[in-house]
């Protein structure tokens, strides 16, 4: 299971913009490093984050290998009605990663 | 996430008391050598990419282990209030072996003693989030090493080998560390190399690291043989220095460069 | 020599698409990664904050991000925003999606720089515009670092 981290408010009135702060432990590899031996480490990146509100997508980042190990993403959001939200990672060597967020509207 | 409510409201506090505790005070904290981005990096609970290893920690903390299939929690109970200060006082004397022990090996001899279960490698993902999750409980407090006679030998050798001259450059940790603190090497300002971060989520790691591994980059970055990775060395090292710093205030775990 | 003339063409572009973009200063595969996401059209400086410290102490983990004013309605909102890179072995560094839903277009995460080198963030409307901002950023590396073996 992945180790992630996410900062969003339990509570919004409706229509608050609120934001979503989330870090997941990744090691985003470039592809571009030589290992001990001289040979090109593989690539092993999170190339896709997405944030679903009750199942509508409502961010979506793609990541290249110049994001940073343990991808930090923070992006904002309307809060619209009570429900879930579910932040998605996935990338390289089938990676996938899920997180549901329970949000109450007001 | 009324922990990490807490953990916000104690890191705005934390902030403002290290600002305090640095008043008179001519030693400085890696911490105050890094520029406001990273700072802000380190401050917040949310976003410090240390705080997933104390998740990863925390966790560790509740789960059975072992032989003996006990949990930290089961003889520890809350860490916030039994391991409060703990980490500020290691290295220390082990009793049940006699010799002086840092914090993760503290942990290991929990482990192996009564658990039941098998020590924790070194520089392990698994070891370094206990450690973080425990150095998390002092963070804020002031540096405290026992005033134990048991520690003063391995001060003193760590004291030596700070003074020493050593490998290609023929360097001493002091000849940067107190002689040219606050100055710049390249393009990086020189720390007073105060551990009170540790572990720290080094960005050249892209990781959480132990000031044992530290301690190897600094010898290795003056050109000198590290010496094997369970050596004494390193802990005479880590007792000095924890001496050195005694009284600055802890701000485990911290971002560093 | 292709510079001056492109220097030159750009000099004469500009008077007609307000482009203070130093888009001749640019490597080629950071022009190209650009003109792939606006088709071609020159983005007009504006509107765009580019928030990233001038010098950091690492180049592996640098905080960014990006804000574009935008009232974010159904009329006119930020359809997306890519960010680019002048000296990393690729040009791209991420790129976002939005809609009305999000409410502000911010977007912040932490980014790997092989170098001291420019970062160029485009911003893509709803109305068919292209708004960028670029900033300079300095990267030093710590002193003592480990060695690989």
């Amino acid at each position: 299971m992945a180790n992630i981290l996410v900062n969003a408010p339990k509570t919004a009135k409706k229509g608050d913009i609120i934001e979503i702060k989330a870090l997941i432990m990744h090691p985003m590899e470039t592809g571009f490093r030589p290992g001990t031996n001289g040979r090109i480490i593989p690539r092993n990146i999170v190339e896709d984050f997405s944030a679903t509100w009750n199942g509508r997508e409502v961010f979506r980042m793609k990541m290249s290998p110049a994001i940073a190990a343990n991808p930090f993403v923070s992006f904002f959001t309307v809060a619209t009605e009570s429900g879930t939200v579910v932040l998605r990672w996935s990338g390289d060597g089938g990676f996938v990663a899920e997180h549901p967020l329970a949000i109450t509207v007001t | 996430m009324t922990r990490l409510r807490l953990g916000l409201a104690a890191a705005g506090v934390f902030c403002a008391s290290l600002a305090l505790a640095q008043a008179g005070d001519p030693r400085r904290s890696g911490y105050q050598e890094m520029g406001p981005a990273l700072r802000k990096m380190q401050d917040d609970d949310t976003a410090n990419p240390a705080m997933l290893f104390v998740q990863a920690g925390a966790a560790a903390w509740a789960g059975k282990a072992g032989a003996a299939g006990k949990s930290c929690a089961d003889c520890h109970g809350d860490a916030a209030v039994s391991m409060a200060g703990v980490a500020a006082r290691y290295p220390a004397v082990a009793p049940t072996l006699n010799r002086a022990v840092d914090l993760d090996g503290r942990i290991n001899l929990c482990r192996t003693t009564h658990q039941q279960a098998p020590a924790l490698a070194s520089e392990s993902d698994d070891l370094l989030a206990l450690g973080a999750f425990v150095a998390l409980q002092s963070r804020g407090l002031p540096i405290a090493p026992p005033d134990d006679p048991g520690l003063a030998a391995v001060r003193t050798q760590g004291a030596a080998l700070y003074e020493r001259r050593q490998g290609q450059l023929n360097l001493s940790c002091a000849n940067c560390h107190d002689d040219n603190a606050g100055r710049k090497l390249a393009g990086a300002t020189i720390p007073q190399a105060h551990p009170t971060g540790y572990p720290i989520y080094r960005l050249e790691w892209q990781s959480l690291g132990s000031l044992r591994r530290r301690l190897r980059n600094c010898i290795v970055g003056m050109r000198a043989e590290p010496w094997d990775y369970d050596a004494a060395e390193y802990l005479a090292l880590e007792a000095y220095l924890m001496d050195r710093a005694r009284g600055m205030l802890l701000d485990a775990p911290g971002v560093r460069p | 020599m292709p510079a001056p003339r492109r220097r030159a063409f750009l000099a004469g572009a500009a008077a007609v698409t307000l482009l203070p973009f130093a888009a001749e200063a640019m490597p080629e595969a950071l022009a190209a990664a650009i003109r792939e996401v606006t088709g071609g059209a020159e983005p007009r400086t504006g509107k765009v904050t580019l928030d990233i410290p001038p010098i950091v102490e690492n180049g592996n983990t640098v905080p960014t991000t990006v804000s574009v004013e935008s009232p974010m309605t159904a009329h006119d909102y930020v359809r997306a925003i890519h960010v680019f890179n002048e000296k990393n072995p690729q040009p791209h560094v991420f790129n976002a999606w939005l809609s009305p839903d999000n409410g502000r277009a911010t977007v912040g995460t932490r980014i790997k720089l092989a170098d001291s080198q420019k970062i160029v963030a485009v911003a893509e409307t709803s109305t068919g515009e292209f708004w960028a901002a670029s900033a300079e950023v300095i990267v030093t590396i710590a002193a003592c670092i480990e060695d690989v073996t």
